[in-house]
């Protein structure tokens, strides 16, 4: 929750990545910090959604779009959002990006670049949807 | 009852106060209303924006004006 008064256009997109114990899943994190740091949209705390505390799920009931970021298949993000009712509307899986998984965290940073920009991507298509031509 | 309207204070903020306790009125119910404005006890409430509405410390909405109609329909719960 950051100081602006109200809602500001970064936070139109909530972006939800999986944060989980792998590459994959850290890259999806950084990739959520670097994304909000750009302003390009505003991470959120998926833990939570998943702890049901109402001013987590309620937020991502009201955002206009959530961004998921799940790190490989098993899909938890969508899956958690499922769990609590919630559409997930714009979502990407980093080892759909021929990343694989594993537990090597070294790696990270030379394929931040590759997830960003395919997050970049689809959040691009969003944009597109809100201003139709 | 109590209901708290969280936000920093600007007129999105102040429409929520207000139809909150338009919403009130109408239904004829005397509520503890506490307007939330210290950016740190917003935050404790985990909201992505504001404003957000919470009543008997269960927030109903996040970054958006509610209508009076929607308010009187959490109240009624």
């Amino acid at each position: 929750m950051a100081n602006e008064c109200c809602v500001t256009e970064n936070k139109r997109i909530m972006i939800l990545p999986c944060s989980g114990g792998s590459n994959v899943g850290q890259l999806a994190n950084q990739v959520a910090v670097e994304l909000t740091k750009q302003g390009a949209g505003k991470m959120f705390c998926l833990a939570g959604i998943g702890a049901h505390l109402t001013g987590f799920v309620q937020s991502a009931k009201d955002v206009p779009e959530i961004l998921g970021i799940d790190g490989c298949d098993i899909g938890c993000v969508r899956a958690l959002l499922e769990h609590v009712g919630i559409p997930l509307q714009r979502y990407l899986v980093v080892t759909g990006l021929g990343i694989s998984k594993s537990h090597d965290f070294h790696s990270i940073e030379q394929d931040l670049m590759k997830v960003k920009e395919a997050c970049e991507e689809v959040i691009r298509g969003y944009e597109k949807l809100l201003r139709p031509r | 009852m109590e209901i708290k309207v969280l936000g920093p204070g600007c007129p999105r903020c102040q429409a929520t106060a207000k139809n909150v306790k338009d919403a009130l009125n109408e239904l004829g119910i005397d509520a503890n209303v506490e307007k939330v404005d210290d950016v740190m006890k917003i935050a404790k409430f985990g909201v992505f924006a504001t404003p957000a509405v919470v009543i008997d410390g269960e927030v109903k909405c996040v970054g958006k004006i509610p209508t009076v109609e929607e308010i009187k329909g959490w109240i009624k719960k």
